[in-house]
């Protein structure tokens, strides 16, 4: 009796040890550490952490600027980067369901910038923005490529959108692929011999069937856009003026730049928050939508 | 979806915008691989034409300058370490969790899956207090090591969906015929896994290949340099030499493009079945 309970914990500590181990190294003692440092005035250099209570939430609150203004760009860049990467993402999946020749090769094309990191995109778009734009401006003479795309705020936004699209729209459409390709094909033969035309086929078939992808496609680009910081780092370095700097860079920028390790902490806690809601909310939504389907 | 209709000129127009909006969409690869070869003065001159003369000098240079040898190799040796380990700890772990529901395992399922939510930013400066502290820093298999502590809430996550779905019968069988329980793992169910693995390894390559800032923060010296930290570090250095940067941007995005175009059937269906279970 006595060995079977030690080998059964033998076994345990074999199949799960490791991972618990690495996984409580580097992810929950980093964490509870974090919330330990945002109350402190913590810098990295000296030895002396001290106690500060809740300092550092006030400041951030009540006296910087750069932070609030970085969540800003942040949530303007995620609503406007969610809302378009999916719907260009469908619009894409929609019309390679159709039985195109090429569908398989235009499907691998559209899916490759996603296999690229951010940090590398940002480079290769920072020249195509810099001096590709300029020569396609030369040779059509359309004022839309010869705006200075990184050196003003309101194009740089957009710089960093259209990007943002380029890299992951390709991405969900896989996802969106998939889900259209399991729309039952009884259901739209039905339909056609009933005479519904393609739009209200798509409007009230298709699109309320694949909804269980909108909402895993929703919850990917959310994710992706909030915590940004490849993309922008290469691409603009959060310039000019500061204007596209995520907040992601603003915790790293403040913790590694300005050495206020213990005011970066509390930014980062702000941050898993505000993720954190973000996030359960959405599973909520999603768990919902599966039900239904 | 697709057998409903059948090829018509509908469709024959559908297709001729789609090439030509696919083509519209690689006009940035266009432009990187064109002015990679050319002159600094042809380049500046007009991007968007061939190149007058082929200078493949510029990779030469850029390979040098980036030592682009030893960055291919350590990120190779990242990826592939991180994700051999990754999916063995990982696979036996959700194993685990799933065939003995103990109040323990179940506590430690639920530490997983809330872990997903923890953004990379959130942790990341007391990340770089604690593996300075044991000595992970400055090398190769210290980010192994993180990459394994980032990777498991996922890893195990999608492995234990999987497990679920795995007959009980099977491994009943094996008990019977007096297979160990670490028989019963290896010789029985790890096969059984093919496709998660599959899916767990593609997601994580892309994650762990293409990762910049974790490097960033945990090695230092030259010569550990990943691939993006290479990049990053001839950005900061030769600003605006563009006929050095698009070069060694090529020679960046060359082994992950000839992985994806070699892979691309496990890829799409990796996102796929890790998108539904994630």
């Amino acid at each position: 009796m006595n060995r079977t309970k030690a080998s059964r914990l033998l076994q345990q500590l074999i199949f799960v040890g490791p991972s618990t181990l690495f996984f409580a190294l580097i992810m929950i003692i980093p964490f509870l550490l974090g919330l330990y440092y945002s109350f402190t005035n913590w810098n990295g250099v000296s030895s002396q952490v001290q106690w500060v209570g809740l300092d550092n939430f006030i400041t951030i609150f009540t006296n910087d600027t750069k932070f609030r203004d970085a969540f800003w760009f942040t949530t303007r860049f995620t609503v406007l980067g969610v809302l378009l990467t999916n719907v260009l993402g469908f619009f894409l999946a929609y019309l390679l369901t159709k039985p195109l020749k090429t569908r398989n090769v235009l499907r691998t094309l559209f899916f490759m910038p996603n296999v690229i990191g951010g940090l590398l995109l940002g480079f290769i778009w920072q020249f195509i923005f810099v001096k590709s734009f300029a020569a396609i401006g030369d040779l059509t003479n359309l004022a839309f490529f010869n705006l200075p795309w990184l050196g003003t705020k309101g194009t740089a936004f957009w710089a960093i959108v259209i990007v943002f699209v380029w890299q992951t729209a390709g991405y969900l459409m896989v996802i969106y692929i998939s889900s259209l390709n399991n729309v039952p094909k009884d259901i739209l033969e039905a339909a056609e011999i009933d005479g519904a035309s393609r739009g209200q086929i798509l409007r009230s078939i298709i699109i309320p069937l694949v909804m269980p992808a909108v909402t895993v496609c929703l919850f990917l680009a959310i994710s992706w856009s909030f915590k940004m910081f490849d993309l922008n780092l290469s691409l603009t370095k959060g310039g000019p003026f500061g204007s596209t700097e995520s907040v992601a860079m603003n915790i790293y920028y403040e913790a590694f730049t300005n050495n206020r390790l213990g005011l970066g902490t509390a930014k980062a806690v702000i941050f898993f928050v505000v993720v954190a809601i973000i996030t359960s909310l959405q599973v909520r939504f999603t768990k919902r939508k599966e039900v239904e389907a | 979806m697709d057998t409903v209709r059948k090829y018509r000129a509908g469709t024959f127009v559908t297709e001729i915008i789609m090439i030509i909006a696919a083509l519209i969409f690689l006009i940035p690869f266009y432009f990187l691989f064109v002015n990679s070869v050319k002159t600094f003065g042809d380049l500046l001159r007009d991007s968007a034409a061939w190149p007058s003369a082929m200078e493949w000098g510029n990779y030469a240079r850029a390979w040098t300058t980036i030592n682009f040898t030893a960055a291919f190799w350590n990120s190779v040796i990242v990826t592939v370490a991180s994700n051999l380990l990754l999916a063995l700890i990982s696979s036996m772990t959700a194993y685990q969790l799933v065939r003995r529901d103990s109040r323990f395992n179940r506590l430690l399922f639920a530490l997983f899956v809330a872990a997903m939510v923890i953004p990379f930013q959130s942790i990341m400066i007391p990340l770089v207090k604690v593996t300075a502290a044991i000595g992970l820093t400055n090398s190769l298999p210290g980010l192994i090591v993180c990459y394994l502590g980032f990777g498991v809430p996922l890893s195990v996550f999608l492995f234990h969906g999987f497990t679920k779905s795995i007959p009980l019968e099977i491994e009943e069988a094996a008990t019977v015929d007096g297979s160990s329980p670490y028989g019963v793992f290896f010789r029985i169910v790890f096969p059984l896994m093919k496709p998660m693995f599959v899916t767990v390894i593609i997601l994580n390559t892309l994650w762990i290949w293409n990762d910049y800032l974790l490097p960033s923060l945990i090695l230092s010296s030259e010569h550990l340099r990943t691939i993006p930290i290479a990049t990053f570090a001839l950005f900061g250095q030769y600003t605006k030499q563009w006929d050095l940067a698009l070069p060694a941007l090529v020679l960046g995005i060359l082994p992950i493009i000839l992985f994806f175009l070699l892979m691309q059937k496990y890829i799409i269906e990796g996102i796929t079945s890790g998108a539904v279970k994630g």
